[in-house]
């Protein structure tokens, strides 16, 4: 009522725009955006197919949506390919109910908790061939893969219209706060009313808005920033290699990467201990670095304790190799 | 510097609240009007159906046509054929500051509210009556804004980070002092958006083989929070203290449905003031119900924080009561600051024990540090710490 300003206008058509889709709805919250639109299609009784390692956003999302959740192993398309079929076999032998079950699958294009990415060419035959649809999180690849920052389906050269709902928040790339939703406009003036993010709660101060904008027409005007980041991830992915004592998880042009301990000493509060030494170490010496955080007794599948590392295309070169030779050091000195 | 004066005993005034009743002929042309509406959408479906009339909404596409329709026809009826025929009231966009009086945008439709159309120009000096800018700090006097355009530029917009891992900044730890000092209490923790506080920490401090009783007409962002927690929910009528009386001693003589053990714990969740009915919540009287049955109390102070109470430190100061009394005090600044967010109150132990356990702290984004310096700036000014006597 009497919040939705001008500003929040032009965002959501210039975020239609760039990524190619019919409409964008704009969320204040980046947390609240994937919660609130995962209830509002999915209802008690419909069927999600999630991955292990989605975040806690997700998870949540899922919690208040009241499906039947089916997990299957991360980025294992022949597990999920299993849990199809084995749903397919249930339908049979009730067809009237299976005819208004809604079926989903929501991955991440890169997954936060492990810095890989998904399969996606292989997750939309199995679109098609079981008929289920896609719920995409761009949070972590928006702005980040492709030729010109629009996500995942760029990297891969999918059709944007094979995916029924890309959600991303603007708090990584964009460097604003809050979240969009985009898609057709079939799927996404659904969340207009039923979005309990959208209707219940204030909007986007204008401030952040035009922050986004803003961050949008760098992103338009300079499409070879993406380059320039993709090239300094590979480089520290290589420059981390060969720590001991440390391994890196995630994909080489993935800007969030984990490191984790490679024998871990059997219990978590130790390890948590250990990589906690290393990060001060660092932060005494001028580089500053965090453990990934997370609730331990609510995630349904815990992570491993890890640093994230993140890299930001603004670090120059001098300094990715400070950072990796300092984290060489403190690994070498108190991991040994 | 106080407005009026404060009770400094218990509230001693009866409680008066005025609820009209609507007249019975109201009531019966209303639901003929509904009765109507639904005979005429089944009519328009039935064309719409046989190809008699246009399909105005969005379709599915022609791939994906035999998969599951994504929505069911009944959960569309009431959008398609009755929502679509007023759907010009709602959703109206503004053009600037929403003060006293605003810009609205004028919107045409050509075919029926179907689609919406901007005309480009704007309706000039509409006056408001629909904002929550109840104390006129959303504003853009320059000489207000000034500590927050330079906060702007110090910080810049963007956090990209959670609050334990990088997003806490010495802005953060400003406003929340500044928070327990403007509602008297020993600490507060501060998080990006209202509705997710709520929705995030009340799972945080209840779980299983817990109790939450819960108003008829509490806020979407509270329900949801306690259905997150899975913990029990009661819920008493409103406002109804003798209910919710009954159901205390009905928890606490009973115990958990099946195992009849003793509830961990019992939680009331209510509301400072109701946004739907616009009623004011009996707080002695809970105060004293909460005291006798040892339940803890939630208050949530969205709309009331800044607006009721001789100083506008809200239901608490209304009442007369000190802030000791509720164990968590909610509220957001959405409403009576200008900005966005929203805060957890009460005794120190309970916010430490949030900044270690709340899913926000440890997954979402920190506040943005210009809408932070927004609240200091408007909770200085009601503190009278700006020098000024506009509080």
């Amino acid at each position: 009522f009497f919040s939705q300003i001008d500003v929040h206008l032009e965002l959501e058509e210039r975020l239609a725009k760039f990524m190619r889709t019919e409409e964008a709805i704009i969320y204040s919250y980046g947390f609240a955006t994937i919660a609130s639109a995962i209830p509002a299609y999915s209802k008690r009784g419909d069927i999600v197919f999630v991955d292990e390692a989605a975040c806690f956003a997700i998870q949540k999302g899922l919690q208040a949506s009241r499906s039947n959740i089916k997990l299957f192993k991360h980025n294992d398309m022949a597990d999920l390919e299993r849990l199809l079929k084995e749903q397919e076999t249930e339908d049979q032998k009730n067809p009237r109910k299976a005819r208004v079950t809604r079926r989903f699958i929501v991955v991440e294009g890169l997954y936060i908790n492990t810095g890989d990415v998904c399969p996606l060419p292989e997750l939309i035959k199995l679109k098609y061939k079981y008929k289920v649809r896609i719920f995409l999180e761009e949070s972590l690849s928006f702005g980040v893969l492709g030729e010109h920052g629009r996500g995942i389906t760029e990297h891969f050269g999918i059709n944007i219209d094979d995916i029924d709902l890309i959600s991303a928040n603007m708090e990584n790339s964009l460097a604003s706060i809050g979240g969009f939703c985009c898609g057709r406009s079939f799927i996404i003036d659904h969340q207009r009313l039923s979005g309990q993010g959208y209707c219940f709660s204030a909007s986007l101060p204008p401030l952040l808005a035009a922050a986004a904008i803003e961050a949008l027409n760098i992103m338009e005007d300079n499409p070879d920033i993406f380059q320039t980041l993709r090239a300094k991830c590979e480089r520290i992915h290589k420059a981390l290699q060969g720590i001991s004592g440390l391994k890196v998880v995630g994909e080489s042009f993935s800007p969030a990467l984990h490191l984790q301990l490679e024998e871990s000493s059997g219990s978590r509060e130790n390890d948590v201990k250990l990589l906690k030494r290393v990060v001060d170490y660092c932060m005494n010496s001028g580089i500053a670095l965090t453990q990934a955080r997370y609730l331990e007794k609510e995630e349904k599948c815990l992570p491993p304790p890890s640093i994230r590392v993140v890299i930001t295309v603004e670090q120059t070169e001098q300094e990715l190799d400070k950072a990796a030779s300092l984290l060489k050091e403190a690994a070498q000195s108190l991991l040994n | 510097q106080k407005n009026g004066v404060s009770n400094g005993t218990l509230y001693k005034k009866t409680f008066i609240e005025h609820f009209e009743q609507a007249p019975m002929y109201v009531a019966v042309l209303t639901f003929l009007g509904f009765g109507v509406g639904t005979v005429f959408g089944y009519l328009r479906d039935f064309m719409r159906a046989w190809g008699l009339e246009k399909r105005n909404i969005a379709a599915e596409r022609e791939q994906q046509k035999d998969f599951v329709p994504l929505y069911q026809d009944f959960e569309n009826f009431y959008t398609r054929n009755l929502y679509m025929r007023i759907r010009d009231n709602w959703n109206r966009p503004i053009c600037s500051v929403p003060g006293p009086q605003f810009d609205l945008m004028e919107r045409v439709t050509d075919d029926y509210n179907w689609t919406f159309r901007f005309t480009g120009r704007t309706i000039k000096n509409v006056i408001n009556m629909g904002s929550y800018n109840y104390l006129g700090f959303a504003e853009t006097d320059v000489n207000a804004l000034k500590t927050v355009t330079i906060e702007l530029e110090k910080y810049g917009t963007g956090i990209c980070s959670t609050r334990q891992e990088m997003g806490t900044l010495d802005k953060h730890v400003e406003l929340e002092k500044l928070v327990a000092k403007f509602l008297g209490v020993e600490d507060a923790m501060v998080f990006g958006m209202g509705f997710a506080t709520n929705s995030m920490n009340i799972p945080a401090l209840v779980g299983k083989g817990c109790l939450i009783l819960s108003d008829e007409l509490n806020h979407t962002s509270l329900v949801l929070g306690a259905r997150l927690s899975g913990a029990t929910i009661r819920i008493f009528k409103h406002n109804n203290m003798q209910n919710l009386e009954k159901l205390l001693r009905d928890a606490i003589i009973y115990g958990q449905p099946r195992s009849r053990r003793a509830w961990r714990k019992i939680i009331i969740l209510v509301e400072g003031i109701y946004s739907m009915e616009g009623s004011i919540v009996r707080l002695p009287e809970l105060v004293s119900l909460k005291k006798k049955y040892k339940a803890y109390l939630y208050l949530d102070e969205a709309h009331s924080i800044g607006a009721v109470g001789a100083t506008g430190r809200g239901v608490v100061e209304y009442f007369g009561m000190s802030p000791d009394d509720v164990d968590v005090l909610m509220g957001t600044f959405t409403k009576s600051f200008g900005a966005a967010g929203g805060y957890i109150a009460g005794k120190k132990d309970l916010v430490d024990f949030l900044r270690t356990h709340s899913h926000s702290a440890v997954y979402a984004t920190s506040m943005c540090p210009p809408v932070a310096e927004q609240i200091i700036r408007a909770m200085k000014c009601l503190m009278g710490l700006d020098g000024t006597t506009q509080g």
